[in-house]
């Protein structure tokens, strides 16, 4: 056991690392050379520290562990407050664990201003770690919006033809979403007293308050899963981002709205939730079925794998929503599953963009035969968005269905067509990409997978399939707190029942 | 022969004006150009003025016949205006050099406006408020109209000096029914003598000294001077307009009317969330269309007036240590802002085109992250201190359960969101098309540097401000 603050180090390590870049001058390409290899050293070790976070985590309890607290807003019981529990810690690791990939991923395919790329990615993980360890509702906040600013600048910056339209539109419906949260906050803050999480959790909010605020924090996450009709923003997001922006935004930013629904729509609002149980149940079908069908059409890879990420959250909120144990550590482990295999997939589209500059679908076809190797890990990622046995897709959308099962049967069967389109568009996709003849004269020439590219994919494979092969050492430490969570939450179903029973 | 009043209290406005008597002497007797020397002298003279002002206070005192207050609350406003005239007359001597428009009144007025500026924050009877608001405005006027040579400067002052002065006489105007009504112009015994309720007449006279006092911090629907004077008065000038007078009025404006009118609060309280709804509306759609920086900062601070507005509407304690918060976070966000503008120069001369930012990025990489700091921070987006300003505001609002008010609050700054990302979007996301100057003044890029700064780490330390903020508004309760 080590005594050091290891959840702050995590935090604002990539800050550090940000701030001694911003002071690197000279030859601009002295300048580019040393930015990239001072983001990808601190992003490591930001890794490290947070896998050491892991070793010094303790399964057994359901408590917020790992805890750091310092007094910031004095007077008014508002303070800077970190921890994790085996809901967060997960969040907290693939944020980690993305950051460095998405620096090593754009190491030759951003080549201009490359010290503000760099720059906006270290104070982006500050914000996502940052936003999975707060136990302080208002430090949660700063830091949930905070992410706007990095991912605004990395996709008005370094985003393709309809960059500005898609920047401001990601900035615009996100904040809408948020600022009515706050407000949410505040409310709560004058319920409570306080904004500390842990106290939050064990308050129970006036049963004629609990929809309105369950309504404000629901606005702010269902943008950011993002829900359907909500959802409209990812697609333009994704299209336009450049390839790391898209690995982070699919890989941690969606997780974010799954993540507040755990931490706190649920076990603050039980009662509301329950009551709202089934609206979040028939907005994640349509989304599941409705986005599917839209996946089928698409011309562009990005724009596929866009709303084909919309679709598997939509499992995600079904398994959080069922407050069961097997749907909501489904959902967790789905969340975790998709942050890597969805990252894992703008990558594969990232290489070929890189090489041809067009993620239009048509302009590709028999990869298989320039590049086998690509073609394997692609292939991979496939069937692990597919969710085959034995790669980290399965084990999250089974457990989703278990858990769905055990609420309504009606609910599973719907969300189970989801199992037959997702593999109807993502092999649709993989044919018509690598197989086929290789037609087209530009194609000829492409190359296979770089050292660099395959030490990108290589933690991404192993990742997938020990979550597929092994989950328990993923479902093992997030047990205790998932079962504290749903014991709480149905105490809470039982008070109010038992309230308004006696009201009668 | 009557005893002397007790000056003490006054000590800081006494030295202003002393200095600002030594001042204009030392400029007519010297024949050479002193613009620089006189400028500094005034700045230092307002430092020392600052160190005075809290030294003066120390409890509540009242002196000349109760005309003159000095509390916790006018410590933190002076304190306020003092910075902000000078920060923002260090902004404008390197701009009176290059114009060639260096002429000693410059730094003498400025120094006499915030004399004006002080005397309203501690007046404590209507007629002494008239009296300091007038001093300002007529050094504002002036100000104004300085470039005389320029047709929309001298434009700017004029109509600048029409509508002033209309609102002055609405002032005293509502003064005159209320000292009709309930037979004194002095706060204290203003205040002991609604309890019981107010005649119609004193209502009505409270809405014409509010009318007088939107007029002065820009409130709709009493705006319409804002945007022509913020793009005709030159750029210091506007900068200087931005902020101290602006939070002399608003300091001013909550004096009167948590104090004398405190009874009232139901009264005045729904003019005040109509004022402050139409200015966040108004600034936040009215910006959108502007090409013209100078302009868009304009409705910015129509809007940022709204939402100061709304702790205010709320009128206790929580709201009032709000409007401040947010004043002294607007103060450092907009001196930044507008050292940035006077900074933009294309071939010497000043350009105030948002277009003409294209590509600041490139060419300004420090001064460009500086903007887009400020920017960021007028938006409300965290962590940066603009944020913890609308953050109090809307606290003390849903805390008496104005919720209404401040989901409206929200989504205008949503929608405000919108024009203050449109200048990073030029600066970060458009290509170069005519490079701006580099080096454009150290101090100009010092007070960048500074404000940028304190706006983006105040997330780090915000317990000073904000207690010493809520000491202020305890002040002003009588705690």
């Amino acid at each position: 056991m080590i005594d050091w603050p290891l959840l702050s180090i995590t935090t604002f390590l990539p800050l550090l690392g940000a701030a001694f870049i911003l002071t690197i001058r000279g030859d601009a390409l002295v300048v580019a050379r040393n930015a990239r290899n001072v983001a990808l050293l601190t992003s490591l070790a930001t890794f490290l520290v947070s896998l050491l976070a892991w070793t010094n985590f303790n399964s057994g309890t359901a408590d917020f562990q790992l805890v750091d607290q310092a007094s910031w807003l004095p007077g008014f019981d508002i303070s800077y407050k970190v921890g994790v529990d085996g809901i967060s810690l997960f969040f907290v690791l693939l944020s980690t664990f993305l950051t460095p990939l998405c620096i090593l991923s754009a190491w030759e395919a951003v080549q201009v201003r490359v010290k503000e790329y760099m720059i906006s990615f270290l104070i982006l993980e500050t914000m996502m770690v940052g936003m999975f360890c707060a136990l302080d509702l208002v430090l949660f906040y700063v830091f949930f919006e905070g992410v706007l600013i990095p991912m605004f600048i990395i996709i008005g910056v370094w985003g393709g033809p309809r960059r500005v339209y898609a920047a401001f539109k990601f900035f615009l419906y996100t904040l809408l979403g948020s600022v009515l949260m706050l407000l949410a906050v505040l409310a709560m803050y004058f319920d409570a007293h306080t904004t500390d999480i842990q106290v939050l959790i064990a308050h129970s909010f006036p049963l004629g308050l609990q929809p309105w605020l369950w309504l404000a924090f629901f606005a702010s996450f269902a943008v950011k899963v993002p829900m359907w009709p909500l959802h409209t923003w990812l697609p333009d997001a994704h299209v336009e981002a450049p390839t790391a922006g898209s690995v982070i935004l699919a890989g941690v930013l969606l997780k974010m709205g799954g993540y507040g629904f755990l931490r706190f729509s649920l076990p603050m609002f039980p009662v509301a939730s329950h009551y709202f149980a089934p609206l979040v149940f028939t907005l994640s079908i349509v989304a599941v079925i409705y986005t599917s069908l839209v996946a089928l059409v698409q011309q562009d890879m990005k724009k596929l794998i866009a709303y084909s990420s919309v679709a598997h959250m939509g499992f995600v909120t079904i398994g959080v929503f069922t407050v069961q144990v097997q749907g909501v550590e489904g959902a967790i482990f789905q969340m975790l599953s998709h942050g890597v295999v969805s990252a894992a997939l703008f990558l594969c589209v990232g290489v070929v963009y890189d090489r041809m500059h067009t993620r239009e679908i048509n302009r590709y076809g028999g990869l298989a035969s320039r590049m086998p190797a690509y073609a394997v890990v692609f292939m991979l990622f496939t069937m692990a968005s597919i969710g085959l046995p034995g790669t980290s897709g399965f084990i999250g959308e089974f457990l989703v269905l278990m858990g769905a099962f055990q609420v309504n049967s009606w609910i599973s069967l719907f969300a189970a067509t989801g199992l037959i389109l997702g593999p109807s568009y993502m092999l649709y996709l993989y044919r018509r990409v690598i197989f086929g003849k290789l037609v087209r004269e530009d194609l000829k020439s492409i190359l296979d997978l770089s050292r660099r590219e395959i030490a990108v994919f290589v933690p991404l494979i192993l990742v997938v399939l020990w979550m597929g092969v092994y989950p328990s050492s993923f479902l093992g430490p997030m047990h205790a707190s998932v079962a504290k969570l749903i014991n709480d939450y149905q105490l809470a179903q039982t008070v109010a029942n038992s309230a308004s029973v006696a009201v009668r | 022969m009557s005893e002397l009043p007790n000056f003490a209290p006054a000590l800081p406005e006494i030295f202003i004006a002393l200095s600002a008597i030594a001042l204009l002497l030392l400029g007519v007797f010297r024949k050479d150009d002193t613009t620089q020397g006189i400028s500094a002298l005034a700045i230092v003279a307002m430092l020392f003025a600052g160190l005075l002002v809290p030294a003066a206070a120390g409890g509540r005192s009242v002196t000349f016949g109760g005309m003159f207050v000095v509390d916790g609350f006018s410590v933190f406003a002076k304190i306020l205006v003092l910075l902000a005239s000078g920060f923002t007359l260090g902004m404008s001597v390197n701009w009176l050099v290059r114009e060639k428009l260096g002429r000693f009144e410059y730094p003498v007025l400025v120094l006499l406006a915030t004399l004006g500026m002080m005397l309203m924050i501690s007046a404590n009877n209507l007629i002494a408020l008239y009296l300091g608001l007038e001093l300002q405005s007529l050094a504002l006027y002036v100000l104004a109209a300085y470039q005389r040579d320029s047709g929309r400067a001298t434009e700017a002052g004029l109509k600048y000096f029409v509508l002033g002065s209309l609102a002055s006489g609405m002032l005293l105007y509502g003064s005159s029914l209320i000292y009709g009504f309930a037979g004194s112009t002095g706060f204290d015994a203003l205040a002991r003598s609604f309890s019981q309720g107010a005649p119609i007449g004193v209502i009505v006279g409270v809405v014409f000294v509010l009318a007088a006092i939107a007029f002065k911090i820009s409130a709709v629907p009493f705006h319409m001077w804002t945007p022509d004077v913020y793009e005709g008065a030159p750029t210091p000038v506007t900068a200087f307009f931005a902020v101290g007078p602006k939070i002399a009025a608003f300091a001013m404006l909550v004096r009167v009317m948590v104090g004398p009118f405190g009874d009232l609060t139901h009264q005045w309280s729904q003019v005040i969330v109509f004022i402050s709804i139409a200015s966040m509306v108004l600034g936040a759609f009215g910006a959108i269309a502007q090409n013209n920086i100078k302009r868009m900062m304009a409705y910015s601070s129509i809007g940022h007036v709204g939402y100061a507005l709304i702790g205010l509407a709320v009128g206790d304690q929580v709201g009032i240590r709000g409007v401040l918060v947010y004043l002294a976070i607007y103060l450092f966000m907009n001196v930044g802002t507008f050292a940035v503008i006077l900074s933009m120069r294309q071939k010497g001369r000043l350009m105030e085109g948002i277009d003409d930012l294209a590509g600041y990025s490139r060419s300004h990489p420090m001064t460009a992250v500086a903007l887009a700091v400020f920017m960021l921070s007028m938006a409300g987006i965290p962590p940066l201190a603009g944020f913890w300003g609308k953050f109090y505001v809307f606290m003390a609002a849903i805390d008496k359960g104005y919720v209404g008010l401040a989901i409206i609050g929200v989504v205008t700054s949503v929608v405000s969101a919108f024009y203050y990302l449109r200048i990073i979007k030029v600066m970060y996301f458009d290509e170069p098309v005519e490079v701006l100057d580099h080096g454009t003044g150290k101090g100009l890029s010092f007070i960048v540097a500074v404000n940028a700064v304190l706006v983006a780490l105040f997330i780090f330390a915000p317990s000073s401000l904000v207690s010493s903020a809520g000491t202020a508004a305890a002040a002003l309760f009588g705690g």
